[in-house]
């Protein structure tokens, strides 16, 4: 499995030779890497996307070893699906990318997360400008209480302190770019926890678009939808994906087959197996896959 | 066809008699709260003139004793300087236990010395504002305002702390790090986040202070000490409501036992007012 990902590392690299010098002076100061977020959200719409790669990452709750030495490249323009039983790590790992999962108390990770060729655990990497670049979306919606519709969408550009832009049409833009924009064009002033909770949640991927990030994290994005709401989430990840490298976590394996290009199958915090998605669930090579695939277990 | 029981007689009695007891308990607490009321009004109202609020004390043995304008503004001197001492320190504080110390030794201990601190008698706040500013003549003089402000705002900055801090815990933990998320550096998740969304309890928690501190007289007494003329300098010593109620209460004549009652009575309603005012605005604030 480890040398297909390797394998798959590869084009996606060469595609990109130019870049490569760029992000190495990301790390050496703040002022530069404030240049470096905006012309690479400007090649992000009009050249190719970009590419998560994690090598031999292990994350630590305590003393509990949650992830064990994954290797996986998730590739630009894709979505990624993240399977497997409660438990497995699954939703550890992608904490790891935008470095969340050290926000809880004695939680660390170690190997590499390196965001095109950029180690994002980087000695004088500033953790708030990793998160600006992968953003994240939760499993339960969670708008800002005491923030409007409009408020909650400007968010991460406030909260980031994100300056010279401006921020009505960026809002409006991240509204149409999620399709709430014709169901709340009437009431942005009005608070974003009135929405139902499908809207809810698009309002929350519209808050994570509009700080234009390059990746985009789904812990479990629709467990806590209705089906309907649920549909409209994965049509907007269907049309995300031309813009961002997404990776989802889900319980769903119906989700992973209906959204993701390609599909991973986590067990005890190791990757099982990662392949296309149709692949994956109609011929995995490795038995545990077939079995979890098959609703033996899990 | 089915049959559900009946409801047996005991269990209609007997929750009857709980129904009962709970409601004679609830009226059994809520009689000492109206008496209060009831006295105060009752006693007070009849001081109250145009005089009452813009006189200071007179001092003189026969006729009209003078009002209470110099308790009035002292009191909101003292307190209002106590305030800007306690509730900056006591949030700040109490953002260090939630943000940053959450369950470490050091903030452990924190919490404990908060604890004792709750627990101390408000007299000895006074005493040691006695023993280190007054009786050094720290600031130029012996007794002053500010230095009874001092003692307030000790008695008040436990209750800041415990009261924000619960306050704080409240705000849900998937609202930060839905900030953090969005690549939001720390202190903007406190001061976007966590403060507004927490705002109307903190608000509660630093009226639940004033209230408190408004109210005493002990750690005024060796400290402000008690004037008769209304002064706004706080280098001076200073008149409060409760030491005006506390020394008019046992003056052998009636119409100072009566400006007594009626200070009480407009110690009260400043409470109430505040809390009115700080309420809406807080309320406003929260809409907008």
């Amino acid at each position: 499995m480890i040398p297909r990902d390797t394998q798959k590392t590869d084009p996606a690299q060469t595609q990109q030779p130019v870049r490569d010098k760029e992000p190495v002076e990301v790390s050496d100061s703040p002022a530069e890497e404030q240049q470096d977020v905006s012309t690479r959200s400007q090649d992000g719409v009009t050249a190719a996307g970009h590419n998560v790669v994690l090598t031999d990452l292990h994350a630590y709750y305590g003393s509990v070893h949650a992830v064990r030495g994954v290797n996986i490249t998730f590739p630009p323009n894709e979505v990624s699906a993240i399977i497997g039983p409660s438990g497995c790590g699954k939703s550890t790992m992608v904490r790891c990318i935008n470095r969340m999962h050290e926000e809880i108390p004695g939680a660390r990770a170690e190997g590499s997360v390196t965001l095109d060729d950029v180690d994002l655990y980087g000695d004088n990497v500033d953790v708030t400008s990793v998160r600006r670049l992968v953003g994240m979306v939760f499993q339960k919606p969670n708008p800002f209480p005491t923030m409007s519709i409009f408020e909650n969408v400007a968010a991460g550009l406030r909260l980031t302190g994100t300056k010279g832009v401006n921020m009505r049409e960026r809002v409006h833009r991240a509204l149409r770019a999620v399709g709430l924009w014709e169901e709340v064009k009437n009431r942005l002033n009005e608070p974003g926890i009135g929405l139902s909770g499908g809207q809810q949640q698009r309002l929350c991927i519209a808050r994570t678009v509009a700080v234009e990030p390059e990746v985009i994290l789904m812990d479990e994005p629709c467990s806590a939808l209705d089906p309907v709401a649920t549909l409209k989430v994965e049509e907007l990840i269907d049309e995300l994906k031309e813009r961002y490298t997404i990776v989802i976590v889900t319980h769903n394996m119906q989700q992973a087959a209906r959204v993701s290009d390609t599909t991973v199958f986590m067990l005890d915090g190791e990757l099982i197996e990662h392949a296309p998605t149709d692949q994956l669930f109609t011929r995995p090579k490795d038995e545990r896959t077939e079995r979890y695939v098959t609703g033996k277990f899990g | 066809m089915t049959v559900l029981p009946e409801v047996s007689p005991r269990r209609r009695r007997t929750d009857k008699i709980m129904r009962g007891t709970l409601a004679a308990g609830t009226v059994l607490a809520l009689i000492p709260l109206v008496l209060v009321i009831y006295y105060l009004i009752k006693k007070g109202i009849g001081a109250w003139s145009g005089d009452f609020f813009t006189t200071d004390p007179n001092g003189n043995f026969l006729g009209y004793p003078g009002g209470i304008k110099s308790a009035i503004l002292g009191t909101i001197e003292i307190v209002a300087f106590a305030t800007l001492i306690s509730v900056p320190l006591g949030i700040g504080v109490a953002l260090y236990l939630t943000e940053y110390g959450k369950q470490s030794k050091f903030a452990n201990l924190v919490r404990y010395f908060v604890d004792v601190m709750t627990g101390v008698p408000s007299i000895v706040f006074g005493l040691f504002v006695y023993i280190v500013l007054v009786l050094g003549h720290v600031g130029g003089s012996g007794f002053a305002g500010w230095k009874g402000g001092i003692a307030l705002a000790l008695l008040m900055l436990p209750i800041v702390i415990r009261s924000s801090e619960v306050v704080l815990l409240l705000v849900p933990a998937s609202l930060r790090e839905a900030a953090l998320a969005l690549g939001a550096p720390r202190w903007r998740v406190i001061t976007r986040i966590v403060l507004p969304t927490s705002l109307t309890g903190l608000v509660t928690g630093v009226l639940l202070s004033i209230a408190r501190g408004a109210g005493e007289t002990a750690p005024l007494l060796f400290t402000a000490f008690g004037a008769q003329v209304a002064t706004a300098n706080l280098g001076n010593q200073m008149n409060a409501l409760p030491l005006q109620i506390f020394s008019d209460i046992t003056s052998p004549r009636n119409e100072v036992v009566t400006r007594a009652w009626g200070a009480a009575l407009t110690l009260v309603l400043m409470i109430l007012i505040l809390n009115v005012v700080a309420r809406a605005v807080a309320r406003r604030s929260r809409m907008a």
